[in-house]
């Protein structure tokens, strides 16, 4: 069937398989010597969970098979999605200790990609809140890796995109939280620097994140809103909140109806909403309680929102730049985004805690994500944004990746030899395979 | 009190479904199924989830001497069974092996109907209770391409009428539901390019069977549109629905 990353961008002609258990996974992938990949919810933006020949879909194993309710330990298969947790255990008075800007993931994906979150800075990347994964290799063999056991393994599955294996299951450590809230604080920045230094003021805070304007120039140049904020406490909640202290609630949601005709995003239109929406924001500065999901996942409330950018689908670019050239960087990316007039609404500053893994994308120092929409001349942009980045010590989180060549990720990434070493020496690099690991040589 | 669930077919997809959603309203679960050790990882999702009791109970829906005592083993007597038994089988085979085409029509009428003769006989003496039967919209009219299977379905669901029929007339309390999902999204239909309109997830049948249950609905159909499609079916005329391919 065709199938495509959350990005619409490449589509590809995938057989797809989807056990939901032990027998019938045995039964998929049994006789089969071929190469696969395992997908979870689709939600990397490009290539990185498609392989024609065959793509191994988890979301039959969406079974939450047990929790320690005094060490916040959850254990689930691998198609579990991070909204089932928050479902299930929110009330109980615990959420996610990292989760990135959807909640529509799945735990295999979210190991997978090493995702990060709004407290990345102060927490790290979701890998650090796994204590072990179940992990079938290339040789049919279930084997439970854990920062004692399998520690090679375990490191290398972190981050490592699917390709070292089928993640099965895991344990994940969830955080306590006395409500479904959050106490933001909104600070408008007039230009990077400002907002430079307020997620530098800001590295107390348990999470931070920056919308940032792509498309305004001069003195105006990286203009954001920097959104601080901290799991409120039941004494900080008003009385409107108090009664709905889980937020369960249920919120109408929109859907995109259709695909956007390709010119609806034009550089027009989006800088008039951007304009708008940094004016908006400055009314809104201070502090405020907002739930969970309108500050974690705000764009999860418009279903299909990737449909926006059109049939052709769209391209995210997201690079992280070491603290020290961070500035000097972001300065170079944001003045040639300018230059292309093609910036979208939808980019993300953030400021990256120190992380030493094996292949995970995070790196102590300033990330930048925005998305393109899919044109001709879009590669082309992205190879200059690449070079850029790389210039300044960069590099780019393979989760939503679908345009980087294997010479520029070589350049970015010193750790890509090892890791295809060890894909090379397991067996993993002939059975799990992406179009992204092909496309990239991994 | 506690109500309790019973969900015969328990490793399929409609039916791990169901079991969340009377789970998810606070229902105890038993499971049954072949092989039930291995719906162990349901189990315990259940119990994560829900905080429910949950059981597991060997049942073969072929094997109908054994009914009367998968029931005498039951926990307890349920207050709601939903049956999710069935086979498509490969309709070539069905057309070509007696044994193929007598084990469709076994796993999807006679086992099933042994099942509900023992249960609703229990709850009939109980005075209450709710039986959900997993039809199917083939057994509205054979076709060519599965008739075996919808002759099978069409069997159970004049069976389920007759049921419903019999203990409504008896004031028994106990109510039949009779299910036409149209077509799912299951391991069963995996592979086969379903439109989208068409097909529900199984979530969405089993949220349609608690609302069936705690409305005692006789008969639903889980998407509206299959109600006009299959009127459309029923009434072209013999003369031309046997040349036409659908």
């Amino acid at each position: 069937m065709k199938l495509a990353g959350w990005g619409r961008y490449p589509v590809a002609d995938c057989a797809v398989v989807r056990p939901n258990d032990a027998e019938a996974l045995d039964a998929a992938l049994g006789g089969t010597r071929g190469d696969l990949i395992a997908r979870g919810n689709g939600r990397a933006y490009g290539d990185s969970a498609l392989n024609p020949a065959q793509t191994l879909d988890m979301r039959g194993f969406d079974r939450i098979l047990g929790f320690d309710a005094d060490s916040g330990q959850v254990v689930a298969e691998a198609g579990v999605l991070l909204a089932d947790l928050i479902d299930v255990f929110l009330p109980r008075g615990w959420f996610p200790a990292v989760t990135p800007g959807t909640k529509f993931v799945s735990i295999g994906g979210a190991i997978a990609s090493d995702v990060h979150g709004k407290n990345h800075h102060a927490h790290g990347s979701f890998g650090m809140f796994v204590d072990w994964i179940d992990v079938l290799g290339a040789d049919g063999q279930v084997r439970r890796a854990s920062r004692d056991h399998e520690s090679d393994l375990f490191a290398w599955t972190v981050g490592g995109m699917g390709l070292t294996g089928v993640i099965l299951r895991a344990a994940v450590r969830l955080t306590k939280v006395e409500s479904g809230w959050i106490r933001q604080t909104m600070r408008p920045a007039p230009d990077l620097e400002t907002a430079m230094e307020l997620f530098e003021q800001g590295q107390g805070a348990t999470y931070s994140v920056g919308w940032i304007d792509c498309l305004a120039t001069g003195k105006a140049m990286g203009r954001s809103l920097v959104m601080l904020g901290e799991h409120a406490r039941l004494d900080e909640l008003g009385e409107a909140e108090r009664q709905d202290r889980w937020v369960q609630k249920p919120k109408g949601k929109k859907a995109v109806p259709l695909d956007f005709p390709s010119f609806a995003l034009n550089s027009l239109s989006v800088r008039a909403f951007n304009t708008l929406y940094y004016a908006n924001g400055r009314r809104q500065a201070g502090a405020s309680l907002i739930d969970y999901d309108s500050y974690f996942y705000p764009l999860d409330a418009i279903l299909e929102w990737n449909r926006i950018y059109g049939r052709k689908g769209f391209a995210q670019f997201q690079c992280v730049i070491p603290l020290a050239a961070s500035a000097a960087g972001l300065k170079a990316l944001l003045g040639a985004i300018a230059r292309s007039g093609q910036g979208s609404f939808l980019a993300v500053l953030k400021r990256m805690g120190a992380q030493d893994s094996r292949f995970s994308f995070p790196m102590e120092g300033y990330t930048l994500a925005l998305d393109f929409p899919m044109r001709q001349d879009t590669p082309k942009l992205f190879a200059e944004l690449e070079t850029i980045a790389i210039d300044f010590g960069g590099r780019f989180y393979l989760a939503k990746d679908s345009l980087l060549t294997p010479e520029r990720l070589r350049l970015s990434d010193a750790r890509t030899a090892a890791f295809t070493r060890m894909r090379a020496a397991s067996g993993a690099a002939s059975r799990f395979q992406s179009l992204q690991s092909k496309r990239l040589a991994l | 009190m506690t109500q309790t669930l019973l969900v015969i077919g328990a490793r399929s997809d409609i039916g791990i479904a169901v079991a969340r959603a009377f789970a998810a309203k606070g229902f105890d679960v038993q499971l049954a199924a072949r092989n039930a050790a291995s719906l162990d990882s349901n189990r315990q999702d259940l119990v994560t989830r829900h905080g429910v009791t949950v059981t597991l109970h060997e049942v073969d829906a072929l094997d109908l001497a054994s009914h009367e005592g998968f029931v005498n083993e039951l926990p307890a007597l349920p207050d709601v069974v939903v049956c999710t038994v069935g086979a498509m089988g490969e309709q070539k085979d069905n057309e070509t092996s007696v044994e193929a085409m007598a084990t469709v029509l076994r796993s999807n009428f006679e086992g099933p109907a042994s099942l509900f003769t023992v249960l609703a006989n229990r709850m009939a003496a109980r005075k209450s209770g709710a039986l959900v039967g997993i039809s199917s919209v083939a057994g509205e009219r054979g076709r060519a391409a599965n008739y075996v299977y919808g002759s099978a379905k069409a069997g159970f669901t004049a069976f389920l009428s007759g049921l419903r029929n019999r203990l409504t007339r008896d004031k028994t309390g106990v109510h039949v539901v009779t299910v036409l999902p149209g077509f799912v999204y299951t391991q069963m239909t995996q592979g086969m390019d379903l439109p989208a309109k068409l097909t529900a997830q199984p979530a969405e049948v089993a949220e349609a069977i608690v609302k069936a249950v705690e409305k005692q609905r006789d008969v639903i159909y889980v998407r509206p549109i299959w109600q006009g499609i299959m009127l459309a079916i029923r009434n072209i005329p013999e003369f031309q629905f046997k040349k036409m391919s659908i």
